[in-house]
């Protein structure tokens, strides 16, 4: 037995000794992006400036937490989350530093950086509403808020509240309408649900498709890979469905962006600052765009083609930080008004 | 002598339990920390939903594990029947299969958009609300995915009782004018009531600690609440303090599986006396048996598993170099953590056994209870334990060092390695290894200890001389299960794992969380594939021991 337990322990150190904390000329990523949005991109600034680049994905709020635990000597360079939301959590934790880089200031829009400059987005995407064209005409759309009229009644497919894409839709329309008024929209919302929220973005709108409602909300990226599948399936839910920009009178239809922040603990600042310029630069931007169908956050860098077939629309320009810091009472009004 | 040494593998043991159980503490201790206003919002809202989510699942995979298991395992132990040998393995493979990658699958099958339903509208022109079909993302859907996959816990220590029982205890009955039927109900059954309720408060644990299933299927229940409390909220405090909660339903089921143990004590002889005699069933029985057995392998591990294959063939993931490193990095995790807790186990077991005193009874308790705990609870202890020890420890050495001239930083040595994942692993299933080593022990007689003990022997030689080759297929199954369930364990494996290190259960799960359930199906069938070769090692260990 002991000896089974040495070679245990010999089997492990060499093992960590393969895996050993990285050299300080590398960049350490945490990613709440999946791996193979990430990579490839990682894998091209490595190629471009020799620096190498380590990643791990995970949760954001479980990333989120290590990074608060480990602290100061926590190894991550860099943060990035799918959602603003998560990025205004990691500043107010204070694990997050300014970005000095005028190219980053330059580049992408004010509503879809910090305020302070502590977290810039890297893609954005939009939650329009999608429509069946067989049931519904464009022109009975107009805004979010019009969705609880009493006709829409049974006719809407739309996810369930714990995902975040829906409490920052929630928190924009809080910001937008205040929170009583916000509460009374969820209320009205939920009692024209199609079903109980079940599934995903991706199906919301094949439910729609086919038959279930004729209303759905989603991402606009979901729509995108569904547009670009080479698929039989994907080509008639697609063929079903339009896109309506709603709020375009008011304030414009919700967007979020993904986005990266360098971290308090970061070791190798430079390098770090450098990798996110390279991410912003038009040959990222536009891989996102053609890879995961997200409009670009760079002005002047032009959306894919599949994006621009849905037409141009007006974005919500509330600062996304807004967002953060309503996600809490957003959760509480969906609670609340029995959004499952 | 011999007492110091029986002490000092108490101590031993007790260290292991105090370790194992600083996460579980460290939650213990952060679920004091909170505010009164989070957990007032949560009870005035979804905490009745996260109570009788859960108890609505545990009641419904109780039923449907003990109806899949029990019947089917004492068919394949005491009857004969057409396909018996090949059924007795099928039945097997579902433990291959994890819970959440038999929801996706599943539901890519039967959803309203699904091509079930599809042909099913096609053919006959109806529309949605104008037909009833069963919602698979709902409660009684994900009671029985969940029962699916987890009734092999209770087939197969159900059948090892069975095999185990002496035959001409059977043999008695039935000279007595029972028939098998009556045999099964008034002998076996009972005498096999322990081995039955230890997996099936397996399973029921396991059906606690879900979050990939009823996550998916949008039910809210103790582990999603958990997630959502820290998601939504970002609020450790409630979190835990939900977590407690579940932790309580967890002792009420583990107090339940000693009582059960408690009543019933036997050990069964010591030469193996099984009749070799099956009954032998013909005809209708034999076709009856031959189905009731073929069910649930057939929808827990063939269909979803030849799904699977057919959507993993459209996909070039398969071949990739990657593929087979992602592949390597979960195999060889898996085997490492399944050795780690059966060492950890038989130290714990064998304490107890000599040395039964309440203090090594509650801590043998106490670090089972963390395979009912979700792996985040789990993973946000071993965080908070390891960079404690990080930041303190560490940090005194590197100061000292320093001081002494040297220029060192060692950043986090055990923290977001391996070393933090192997423990949350062995916390989260430490209880597996131990009930099937526990079980193993508990049929041994004491009465051999003795004589060895008499004979001059240490409780360590008697360890290594006697226990362990008649332990050898308790061992044996205690390791597969646990890298079986290393292999499919998710939440702790996202949260702690190193950098540019990925397993087949994270590449399965981020495929499809981003809805992506055909691009997820190559990741998906690997692990069961992986896991199939242990749970057929598993079956043919336990052939031989009989």
């Amino acid at each position: 037995m002991n000896k089974a337990l040495l070679t245990t322990t010999i089997t492990l150190f060499l093992l960590f000794s393969g895996l050993a904390q990285a050299a300080s000329s590398e960049v350490n990523v945490y990613s709440s992006r999946k791996e193979a949005l990430v990579k490839p991109l990682l894998d091209e600034f490595t190629a471009e400036t020799g620096i190498k680049v380590n990643l791990v994905t995970g949760k954001d709020d479980a990333l989120i937490t290590r990074l608060q635990k480990e602290g100061k000597r926590s190894p991550a360079d860099l943060l990035i989350t799918a959602d603003a939301g998560r990025l205004y959590r990691a500043k107010q934790a204070n694990l997050l530093q300014v970005i000095n880089s005028d190219a980053v200031n330059s580049n992408v829009p004010a509503h879809l950086r910090d305020a302070e400059n502590y977290w810039v987005g890297l893609t954005m995407r939009a939650r329009p509403i999608f429509y069946v064209k067989e049931k519904v005409q464009a022109s009975e759309l107009s805004t979010y808020e019009a969705l609880t009229a009493s006709k829409w009644a049974g006719r809407i497919c739309i996810r369930s509240s714990s995902n975040i894409y829906n409490q920052s839709l929630i928190a924009s329309v809080i910001a937008a309408d205040g929170e009583t008024a916000a509460e009374a929209f969820v209320a009205g919302l939920v009692k024209n649900f199609a079903r109980p929220p079940a599934g995903g973005d991706t199906d919301q709108l094949k439910a729609a498709a086919a038959g279930m409602c004729d209303i759905a909300i989603a991402n606009t990226y979901y729509f995108g890979r569904l547009a670009t599948s080479n698929k039989a399936q994907d080509q008639q839910v697609v063929n079903k469905l339009g896109v309506f920009w709603p709020n375009q009178q008011g304030r414009g239809t919700h967007v979020n962006v993904s986005g990266i922040g360098i971290t308090q603990a970061a070791k190798n600042v430079p390098a770090a600052t450098q990798l996110i310029e390279f991410m912003l630069t038009q040959q990222a931007q536009t891989w996102y765009a053609e890879v995961n169908n997200e409009y670009p956050v760079v002005t002047g860098v032009a959306p894919s083609a599949t994006l621009t077939s849905w037409g141009e629309f007006k974005a919500d320009a509330t600062n996304l930080t807004k967002l953060g810091e309503l996600n809490r009472r957003a959760v509480e009004v969906m609670d609340r008004a029995g959004w499952k | 002598m011999l007492r110091l040494r029986a002490n000092r593998l108490t101590s031993i043991a007790l260290l292991v339990a105090l370790l194992l159980a600083t996460p579980i503490l460290v939650v213990l201790v952060q679920s004091t920390l909170g505010t009164e206003e989070v957990w007032r919002h949560l009870w005035d809202t979804v905490l009745f939903d996260y109570v009788s989510n859960s108890l609505w699942l545990v009641v419904g995979v109780g039923v449907c594990v003990l109806l899949l298991g029990v019947p089917a395992a004492w068919l394949v132990a005491c009857c004969e029947f057409p396909f018996r040998r090949l059924l007795t393995v099928l039945l097997l493979l579902p433990m291959a299969m994890p819970a959440y990658i038999i929801a996706y699958t599943y539901t890519g099958i039967f959803d309203f958009a699904g091509p079930v339903q599809t042909l099913l509208r096609d053919l006959s022109g109806l529309g949605y609300g104008e037909y009833w079909f069963f919602e698979i993302r709902s409660r009684p859907g994900a009671i029985m995915m969940l029962a699916l996959v987890l009734y092999p816990y209770v087939f197969l220590m159900s059948r090892a009782a069975f095999i185990s029982q002496p035959g001409n205890i059977l043999d008695a009955s039935r000279s007595l004018g029972l028939s098998p039927i009556q045999g099964f109900f008034k002998v076996a059954l009972p005498m096999a009531r322990p081995a039955i309720v230890a997996g099936l408060s397996l399973a029921l644990m396991e059906t606690l600690a879900d979050y990939g299933t009823v996550e998916y299927f949008g039910i809210a229940t103790f582990t999603t609440g958990i997630f959502r409390t820290f998601y939504g909220f970002g609020d450790t405090a409630a979190a835990a303090q939900l977590a407690m909660l579940l932790l309580s339903f967890v002792l009420v089921l583990l107090v339940t599986e000693k009582y059960s143990r408690r009543k019933i004590i036997y050990f069964s002889a010591a030469e193996h006396t099984t009749s070799n005699n099956r009954h032998e069933l013909r005809g209708g029985w034999g076709a009856l048996a031959t189905l009731a057995c073929a069910i649930p392998s057939l929808f827990g591990f063939v269909l979803p598993a030849a799904m699977l294959l057919y959507w993993s063939l459209g996909s070039e993931e398969l071949a990739s170099a990657a593929f087979l490193t992602i592949a390597w990095n979960s195999f060889s995790l898996a085997g490492m953590a399944a050795l780690i807790s059966v060492l950890l186990a038989l130290i714990m077991a064998y304490a107890l056994r000599i040395h039964k005193n309440t203090v090594t009874r509650a801590a043998v308790q106490f670090v089972s209870m963390g395979y009912a705990l979700p792996g985040t609870i789990i993973a946000i202890g071993v965080l908070v334990a390891l960079t404690w020890v990080d930041h303190q420890l560490v940090a005194r050495v590197e100061t000292a060092l320093n001081h002494a001239g040297a220029d060192i930083d060692f950043g986090l040595l055990f923290s977001g390695t391996l070393v933090a994942l192997l423990f949350a692993y062995t916390v989260r299933f430490l209880a597996i290894s131990l009930g099937a080593v526990q079980s193993g022990l508990q049929a041994i007689k004491p009465s051999l200890d003795q004589s060895a003990r008499t004979l001059g022997h240490t409780p360590v030689q008697v360890l290594k001389k006697v226990h362990l080759p008649l332990l050898k297929g308790s061992v044996l199954t205690a390791l597969l299960i646990v890298f079986v369930d290393v292999l499919k364990e998710l939440p702790a494996t996202l949260m702690l794992r190193p950098f540019n290190f990925n397993t087949l259960a994270v590449r399965a799960y981020e495929l499809a969380s981003d809805e992506r359930l055909v691009d997820a199906a190559p990741a998906s069938l690997m692990i069961v594939l992986v896991g199939l070769l242990p749970v057929l090692l598993l079956n043919r260990s336990i052939a031989k021991s009989h």
